[in-house]
């Protein structure tokens, strides 16, 4: 096990590098404009764009600026470490800015990833355990029609209906639980939650489904009904624990996903998270964000792997990582 | 006679698909008496399987409509609640099945699924059944049995994964095990282990088996009584010496005169001409009569009765009983 | 005391040259471990020197169980895998090395008849094209001749003709497996190795492609290498029989001779295994239950690679009071020559049986 876990740590690493490397061979070779220009802003003397290019090291060439990116990550810099210099446009440190969106769309992902687990997995074992039923039909009819509904036409549509007409619920923004009360800070992410959600649940209703009806044709649980085993015990404890390795691999990698940034939501929903920063920075072509955001999604993403991997192992005891 | 311990009458089970109703078991009527083997031979196809699934409750009629009684210990089976038939199933019937790499759940210890069938059904703690677990496991002859039992079921090997399905089978001391192929995944030697294990463990707790298997050598070797099904039903059933050496129908002529056995040779088989019946387009008469060497009129207008010959030896065949003995003697026995 | 056979004997050669020959067979699969790097740790010994001559028009019949190696040799053999050591030579021609399109063109000498018919045939070519491909493909056959020729195995087979545009779902199990044979057939063969050609069958139409296998044989003068583990059949079909353990020929001889006498102990337990559906002659059968699995062939036991389970050792060791060990101390430390015992028929063992397991001819 020690072995395979060095193993993908070190491909890890090599992934994050090429990651970031596209990333940067992708900014240079756009012709996007000259980021020392927007930097500098109004005062835009020659003097001025030399200055801001020596100090943010526009002078060099992409493949250094690439490298420089890298040692100031692994080693630290003037902002502490991990190294991740300052944005472009705002001349934040981005450590900050980084820590405190990743907070952001980590509420969002995870409290949406409870509901569609709750919500996706509890539907798809009951249609799995009435199959082809006006019950399953209609669940997973929906589940079509949910797939069908992207965020960006559910969001505003919720937002009219609950906020602007029935005034159920408060508008967009995000309140800390800091600073707000817990009702100001639940009301403001309940749409945010429950229309992100919409959509993962009914993939994960759809998944869960034909897991389960596969699993329960399997010789095992014939064994099982046969040892006289409760109905119950046969479905969640023989079934589902059979069924649920596939879901775990997928949930690990859709969360790591979304909290590499939920673009969409985040805009409309006005939240401050790490999608709303990828749109910012990629406007302005804020390439030290962007180098930034790109290596923490690609990160989470490449970790989530290796979690899920391993997790499968656990689960699954024929797994032999090798 | 005793009181049988297995009573099945006249026993249907018909499945509803799109193609038609398929029916897999069609009349089957046979006993079962205390502490003995059953030998239930037949090909794919006969029934042999979906009879004892339904003995055991595991058709749900969702999926079947199933007539017919199954007395079990005096009570009819057919007519219990899922509770009490599930308080039956492991309990007082059991049963295993052919392929034991899939008939284990691949990720619990195995230990602990022959635990938890125990505590499925009584109520005691759980370090009880962890033992009567082990000590099943040895019951079976598998080394180490403490060690063996936090394993799982991959890393035991195909033989030994059998023993333990039998372990658990037998740990509530059912008074049947139905044994449904449980050999014809292995290799002939563990084959040979696992059905002397059974044999010897039917003696030490004097419980009835069902031995369910296409393989007549097997019959012939471990069984009491036998019974030959075709398409849904008994065709022939009796003693070893009955069916081996007095056989009476048809198809158990075809069967004994199409597969190699040893002792008795030959240059060429004599396969049973046609192919197994379709058990939606069944013939109004024998079930046989499209593949009968010997068939007449009648046998294809009329159902023929299981007619018994003599002591449990019955057929179920239109033929005189002396046009039998004659083909008998003529054309079966003189081949070896 | 065991009896040692005091006048030598030999196997005797058969006449001519053997159709094929393997010498020396060996065929590991390594075992590789390491972070970066994969290092070889060790090694599947799957086949582990074996011998084994098959000759013009005759049927051999290779037994042995679960992990022996028989499938192994088979492909070995048929050079769909290289050997790791040992000679394979074809009518007097080494072929162990060939490569490209010799090789190639030896596949109009070997064919293979494979076990599961589900799973051996395209499901998305019709009969025709699965039939006549290898005819296409070493163009035995001119283009415009080939449908013709397939249509005429077909009935061979005992195929209806027509079907020559149907797909393999369209057949039972019986028939794809004739489906099979014909392809094999398509080249014109001289040998062809069937591995486990109808265990996956059911009985009656076990004996339907037995008797077809049987009478091809007869017919185009075929020589048959048919690998299984159901004893019967093996005796129903073959003239010599092979039996494997754990990559090693233990025995080999003349059907009869080996099925009325086996000599090595492995031989005598596979025999006493088989159900005979006779309920006299099973009841005369000696029985021999062995104990335990077969061990792994990544690090087989020293010596007599069947110690470890022999009952003929275990019971000499039993009775014998100067020995502790649970086996006798020569099986686990020498490993036994395959000896012969009559011209016919050769076995490795140190403790040979001398009864008789069933009794084939109870008047």
């Amino acid at each position: 096990m020690i072995r395979y876990i060095i193993r993908r740590v070190l491909w890890a690493i090599l992934v994050l590098l090429i990651v970031v490397f596209v990333t940067y061979v992708i900014f240079f070779l756009l012709p996007t404009g000259d980021p020392a220009v927007r930097l500098a802003g109004k005062a835009r003397t020659p003097e001025i764009l030399a200055q801001i290019r020596e100090h943010y090291g526009l002078d060099h060439p992409w493949y250094v600026q690439y490298l420089l990116f890298l040692k100031r990550a692994v080693l630290g810099d003037q902002y502490g470490w991990p190294g991740l210099g300052q944005s472009f446009t705002t001349k934040v440190p981005l450590k900050e800015t980084i820590f405190g969106r990743i907070a952001v769309t980590a509420q969002l992902a995870i409290g949406a990833a409870l509901v569609w687990i709750v919500i996706g997995l509890s539907i798809g074992i009951l249609a799995a355990l009435r199959p082809r039923t006006l019950g399953d039909r209609t669940a997973m009819g929906l589940a079509v029609l949910a797939i069908s509904m992207p965020v960006f036409f559910l969001g505003p549509l919720a937002l009219y209906i609950f906020w602007f007409r029935l005034e159920w619920l408060p508008g967009t923004g995000y309140y800390p639980l800091g600073e707000y009360g817990f009702g100001e800070w639940f009301g403001h992410w309940i749409l945010p939650w429950v229309v992100l959600s919409v959509l993962y649940a009914a993939f994960y209703a759809r998944l869960t489904r034909s897991n389960l009806m596969e699993t329960m044709t399997e010789d095992y649980i014939r064994t099982a009904r046969a040892k006289g085993l409760s109905e119950k015990r046969v479905v969640l404890k023989h079934g589902m624990r059979a069924g649920l390795t596939p879901i775990v691999t997928v949930f690990g990698l859709d969360l790591a996903a979304l909290l590499g940034g939920a673009i969409i939501t985040e805009t409309i929903f006005n939240l401050p998270g790490i999608g709303q920063l990828t749109v910012q920075s990629v406007g302005s072509q804020d390439l030290s964000a962007i180098a930034v955001i790109t290596l923490v999604a690609a990160s989470f993403v490449v970790v989530a792997n290796l979690i899920v991997d391993i997790v499968y192992a656990i689960l699954d005891p024929r797994v032999r990582l090798a | 006679m005793p009181e049988p311990l297995l009573e099945v009458k006249d026993l249907k089970v018909h499945f509803p698909t799109q193609d038609g109703l398929v029916k897999a078991v069609d009349g089957l009527t046979f006993t079962v008496q205390p502490g003995e083997t059953l030998g239930v031979v037949g090909e794919s196809g006969s029934g042999k399987s979906v009879s004892f699934l339904t003995v055991m409750g595991l058709i749900s009629r969702k999926s079947a409509v199933i007539e017919g009684q199954v007395f079990f210990q005096g009570q009819d089976l057919l007519q219990m609640t899922n509770d009490e038939l599930r308080e039956i199933r492991g309990a007082k019937i059991a049963m295993i099945f052919q392929d034991p790499m899939t008939s284990l759940h691949p990720f619990y210890k195995v230990g602990d699924q022959i635990a938890e069938m125990i505590l499925a059904h009584e109520d005691v703690p759980k370090k009880d059944a962890a033992r009567r677990a082990v000590e099943m496991l040895g019951e079976v002859n598998i080394p180490q049995p403490e060690e063996r039992a936090k394993q799982y079921p991959h890393e035991f090997s195909g033989g030994m994964r059998q023993r333990a399905m039998i372990a658990m089978a037998l740990s509530l001391n059912p008074d049947l095990l139905i044994a449904d192929e449980p050999t014809t995944a292995l290799d002939v030697t563990v084959q040979a282990q696992i059905l002397e294990l059974i044999d010897h463990l039917q003696s030490e707790f004097n419980t009835a088996v069902a031995l369910i298997t296409h393989d007549l050598g097997v019959v012939a070797e471990h069984t009491d009584h036998i019974q030959v099904m075709y398409a849904g039903r008994i065709v022939e059933e009796g003693t070893g010496d009955d069916i081996y050496y007095k056989p009476m129908m048809p198809y158990t002529w075809g069967l004994l005169r199409s597969i190699p056995r040893l002792g008795h040779d030959t240059d060429r088989l004599t396969p049973i001409k046609g192919a197994p019946p379709s058990l939606i387009f069944l013939p109004d008469g024998c079930a046989f009569s499209p593949r009968c060497p010997y068939v007449f009129d009648e046998c294809r207008l009329v159902q023929p009765e299981l007619l018994p010959i003599d002591g449990r030896h019955a057929t179920r065949c239109h033929l005189g009983y002396t046009d039998r003995q004659r083909i008998l003697d003529e054309e079966i026995l003189t081949r070896s | 005391m065991t009896t040692v056979e005091t006048t030598p004997a030999r196997e005797a050669p058969k006449s001519g040259e053997p159709l094929l020959r393997l010498e020396g067979i060996v065929k590991h699969f390594p075992i590789t471990r390491g972070i970066i790097f994969q290092k070889k740790v060790g090694a599947v010994h799957a086949v582990d020197g074996l011998d084994l001559d098959i000759y013009p028009g005759e049927t051999v019949g290779l037994v042995g169980e679960t992990g022996c190696g028989k499938s192994t040799l088979a492909r070995v053999a048929m050079r769909l895998y290289d050997a790791t050591a040992g000679r394979i030579v074809l009518e007097g021609r080494d072929i162990t090395d060939l490569k490209g399109e010799e090789l190639r063109n030896l596949r109009r000498d070997m064919q293979m008849v494979f076990q599961d018919p589900y799973a051996s045939l395209n499901p998305r070519k019709t009969v025709g094209t699965i039939v006549g491909g290898p005819m296409r493909l070493h163009k035995t056959v001119p283009r415009d001749k080939i449908k013709k020729a397939v249509q005429e195995l077909m009935e061979l087979v005992g195929l209806n003709p027509e079907h020559y545009n149907r797909y393999p779902h369209e057949f039972s199990g019986g028939q794809r497996q004739r489906i099979g044979v014909a392809r094999a057939l398509a080249l014109r063969p001289k040998l062809i190795v069937c591995d486990e050609p109808v265990s996956a069958l059911d009985v009656s139409i076990q004996a339907q492609i037995l008797n077809l296998l049987s009478d091809l044989q007869d017919e185009l003068n075929l020589t048959y290498l048919f690998i299984a583990h159901d004893l019967s059949v093996v005796r129903h079909i073959s003239d010599r029989v092979a039996v494997m353990y754990l990559g090693k020929i233990v025995e080999r001889g003349d059907r009869d001779d080996l099925y009325a006498q086996p000599r090595h102990p492995y031989t005598g337990a596979l025999l006493s295994a088989v159900p005979i559906a006779d309920p006299r002659l099973a009841r005369e059968k000696r029985r021999i239950i062995l104990e335990g699995d077969v061990p792994s062939p990544i690090d087989p036991p020293s010596g007599c690679r069947f110690h470890t389970r022999c009952p003929r050792s275990r019971a000499l060791a039993k009775a014998d009071a100067q020995v502790s060990q649970p086996w006798m101390p020569r099986c686990a430390a020498e490993e036994p020559e395959l000896t012969p015992f009559s011209d016919t028929q050769v076995a490795a063992c140190h403790y040979p049986l001398d009864r008789p397991i069933i009794v084939l001819d109870p008047s």
